[in-house]
């Protein structure tokens, strides 16, 4: 119950910095992201009475977004770029690298033991450095895929050591 | 009030009494190839080597011991700093050497002690780390075809000052044309020289600037916006990125500009949230603007105000069209919504609005300074001044480019891009399949168009786009269907769903590509596809549905054959659509067991010095036992 608590009083302290304005709302689920890593939705119908409008609205406008996620995503969050010019570099072939290693499937983007998240964005705009992919905050430019399963080994590795 | 003399002189002074300087790259793609190891091994190598350093610290970048904020030594004369973007990506981590010009290339940390013993204390060239030009030597960017072959306006300053650093933007002459502005002209005088330059708008519309502003400014008085849209949401572009992280000050000082020609006195700086630098440097430019009273109130004393937000994006393509983008600085849907009203009558809360691309902005300055005429020198005479392009795929140098409008593919694909590359990145001319421009709203085009200017009309009437500027260059083994595929699904996924054509009709026709890609297609998909194309086409409402099309029709007017073999045959020439083709192993092999290694599917099997099968149902058909083997013994077909 107190780890609830805590979690609303940050809510209100960037409901606060944002003045409850509500065409603020992007600027408020984008700090609500950074804290949580998504948007639960507990929170979304709170922030939607907050700022007296309706939760549809707030739905509408996290699900509009590419940059918002409504599902907790892994520890470890993989963002393979697949612009034009990493596309045509063969950004495809790094997508099927990693989901290999990673043993997912179709349509599934975090491993079971939510240590990682495959992404596809449409563009970092390093395309000078084409295929490119983000391992967390870290660009890893002129990608192949057996490289890429190195990089995830790494990570890996880490882990288990800590 | 932010007195620029003042500000100016107090730089030259400090100035003074540096004789060398080293600018660090840090723009996206340098600081992925590691630019900022090679920084903190300047200062570490620098201090060993007892060579007086004066660095140029800021906050993010203080990882190591607390480093006091420019830590003057007694002294020194060697200034190192880092600066944006200097567009030469491929080449990365740049260092440039002031005022010798000397750009060295792929520099590593290693390679510091020997830059420093030699380039700065005394006046020698590493020549290894120069870039090298059909055996010569290259020196720096004087020499560099590269750099010589363009027109660097919008992007000259970025790379060579410090972005971070309002004082040195003054210095370089910064401001003055805002100030001009704002107390020797009047609004309609702004209006009449931007459109007496022809500048129009480089967010790939290509409307008259000067115009746009003209009919804001007619509006009647009261609360107006300016909005710099700094979407850039096209794969394969970022020069409006380069322009935020190298040189931010001079996008506000066009905004300045456009906002006493518009009468407004607010203004949103809109960055895509994926440029985490750019959005950094904005910020960072508009507080110390505003902290030096070039933002604010009065300014130089000509009683105008102007205020300017810093708004993230949240990742929408569509926001890059003007209605949208205002609905999302509103706090909703991004979501477009019919014209007219057009954004100068009736835009962000109602109030008249004028929006503009970053590229537009960077060259407001210049035209106020040195006049239209001065701006119209170069380009071609319907699409004057320069254009900045990305330039991206298989060619030699990749990176950010700016060339005269109405230059032609040629000069920029073979001259100035060095020419296209097979997919190990060897220089194979002939290998040159096409181009494509503007992105997912662009078109193709082939090599009959090699000699067609690059401005606004030329391009439309072959069915293309200066879009925002993303030139991304196909070779041989590039496949169209998949290249149009790739487009769909973009649009298709950026597509907002309001009008029923474009949420529907780009679903189809990436259903439709996908067929065609998995050999499941006949010739009446073509047909169909093509006739829904131009349906998309006419009964989208914005810009994104109008062109999504583009890529399809584009390259179904000039690649029809390769479509057909994919209906007709099965086949995918460029052997690059997966369900058409197989790998297999012939008996060149050898048993090396590289390719075993490298397989990230472990697909392939087989005990040394015996030949090896790739077991086809693992096989993800990625290409890399191809590029691995050396006895060219794995065959794809």
């Amino acid at each position: 119950m107190e780890a609830s608590y805590s979690k609303f009083n940050r809510v209100c302290q960037i409901l606060e910095e944002n003045n409850y304005d509500k065409s603020k709302l992007i600027p408020i689920l984008q700090a609500v992201q950074n804290e949580y890593r998504y948007l639960p939705e507990e929170i979304l119908v709170f922030l939607a009475s907050s700022l007296n409008i309706s939760p549809a609205r707030v739905y509408g406008v996290a699900t509009f977004f590419a940059h918002f996620t409504l599902k907790p995503k892994g520890k470890h969050i993989i963002k393979v770029c697949d612009g034009t010019a990493c596309h045509v570099k063969k950004s495809t072939g790094l997508i099927d690298a990693i989901k290999q290693k990673l043993g997912l499937k179709e349509n599934e983007h975090t491993t079971k033991d939510m240590l990682f998240t495959l992404e596809t964005v449409s563009c970092l705009g390093a395309c000078g450095l084409a295929p490119v992919l983000l391992m967390d905050e870290n660009v890893h430019g002129q990608m192949t895929p057996d490289k890429i399963v190195k990089v995830i080994d790494e990570v890996i590795k880490n882990e288990e050591k800590s | 009030m932010a007195d620029l003399n003042k500000i100016t002189s107090d730089f030259a002074a400090m100035r003074k009494k540096i004789e060398k300087q080293i600018i660090i790259c840090a723009g996206t793609g340098c600081v992925a190839n590691g630019s900022l190891k090679v920084f903190d091994a300047f200062i570490k190598e620098a201090k060993e080597s007892g060579i007086n350093v004066i660095i140029k610290l800021k906050k993010e970048e203080i990882s190591q011991e607390s480093m006091p904020q420019e830590s003057m030594t007694q002294g020194s004369k060697t200034l190192l700093s880092k600066s944006g973007c200097q567009g030469f990506c491929q080449m990365g981590p740049l260092v440039n050497i002031l005022p010798a010009g000397i750009l060295y290339n792929k520099v590593k940390p290693e390679d510091v002690k020997e830059i420093l013993e030699k380039s700065i204390k005394n006046n020698e060239i590493v020549e290894r780390l120069c870039y090298v030009d059909n055996g010569k030597i290259c020196k720096g960017q004087d020499e560099i075809p590269f750099y010589t072959r363009q027109t660097r306006r919008v992007i000259k300053q970025c790379g060579v000052i410090d972005p971070e650093s309002i004082e040195e933007y003054i210095a370089d002459g910064g401001y003055k044309a805002a100030k001009k502005a704002l107390t020797e002209m009047t609004d309609k005088e702004i209006c009449d020289t931007v459109f007496a330059s022809g500048l129009r708008g480089r967010g790939g519309g290509g409307f008259p600037t000067g115009k746009k502003w003209d009919l804001t400014r007619i509006q009647p008085k009261g609360k107006k916006y300016i909005i710099c849209n700094g979407d850039e949401g096209d794969p394969g572009a970022f020069m409006d990125r380069s322009v935020m992280e190298g040189n931010p000050h001079c996008i506000i000082e066009g905004m300045i500009i456009a906002a006493k020609a518009i009468g407004a006195d607010e203004g949103y700086v809109y960055v895509r949230t994926e440029y985490a630098l750019a959005v950094e440097r904005m910020k960072k430019a508009v507080a110390d603007a505003s902290k030096a009273g070039i933002l604010g109130k009065n300014l130089f004393g000509s009683g105008c105000d102007f205020t300017l937000h810093v708004m993230e994006g949240a990742g929408a393509f569509v926001c890059g069209e003007e209605t949208a983008l205002i609905a999302s600085i509103e706090g909703k849907r991004g979501m477009p919504s019919p014209k007219p009203p057009f954004p100068a009558q009736s835009g962000l809360w109602g109030k008249p609005t004028a929006i503009n691309n970053v590229e537009t902005l960077a060259s407001i300055a210049m035209i106020i300074n040195y006049g239209a005429e001065v701006f119209k020198e170069v380009g071609a005479p319907a699409s004057p001044g320069t254009k900045t392009f990305a330039l991206t795929g298989q060619v030699l140098n990749t990176g950010l480019i700016e060339v005269p409008m109405g230059s032609t593919l040629r000069q920029v694909v073979f001259d100035i891009a060095g020419g296209v590359t097979d997919d190990k990145g060897n220089v194979d001319n002939e290998s040159f399949k096409a181009v494509q421009i503007g992105g997912p709203s662009g078109g193709c085009l082939t090599k009959e168009h090699l000699d067609l200017p690059l401005d606004f009309d030329s391009l439309r009437k072959v069915g293309a786009m200066v879009g925002s500027g993303g030139l991304v260059v196909m070779n041989k083994n590039t496949c169209i269907v998949k290249m149009a595929k790739f487009f769909m699904q973009f649009t298709q996924n950026e597509s907002c769903g309001k009008c029923v054509l474009c949420r529907e009709g780009t679903r189809q026709m990436l259903l439709m590509l996908e067929d065609i890609s998995e050999g499941k297609a006949n010739e009446e998909t073509l047909e169909l596809l093509e006739k829904l194309a131009k349906a998309v086409q006419i009964g989208s409402l914005c810009g994104l549905g109008k062109s999504a099309p583009n890529p399809v029709l584009s390259t179904l007017r000039y690649f029809r054959d390769e479509y057909e073999a994919h209906v007709k045959d099965k086949k995918c020439p460029a052997g690059e659509c997966a369900n058409l083709i197989n790998f297999s192993i012939s008996d060149k092999c050898i048993g090396c067991t590289l390719c075993t290694k490298k397989c990230p599917a472990g697909a392939i099997s087989g005990t040394v010095k015996q030949k090896h099968a790739i077991d086809v149902s693992k096989c993800i058909k990625c290409g890399v036992c191809i590029d691995a083997c050396k006895f060219g013994a794995v065959a794809r077909g």
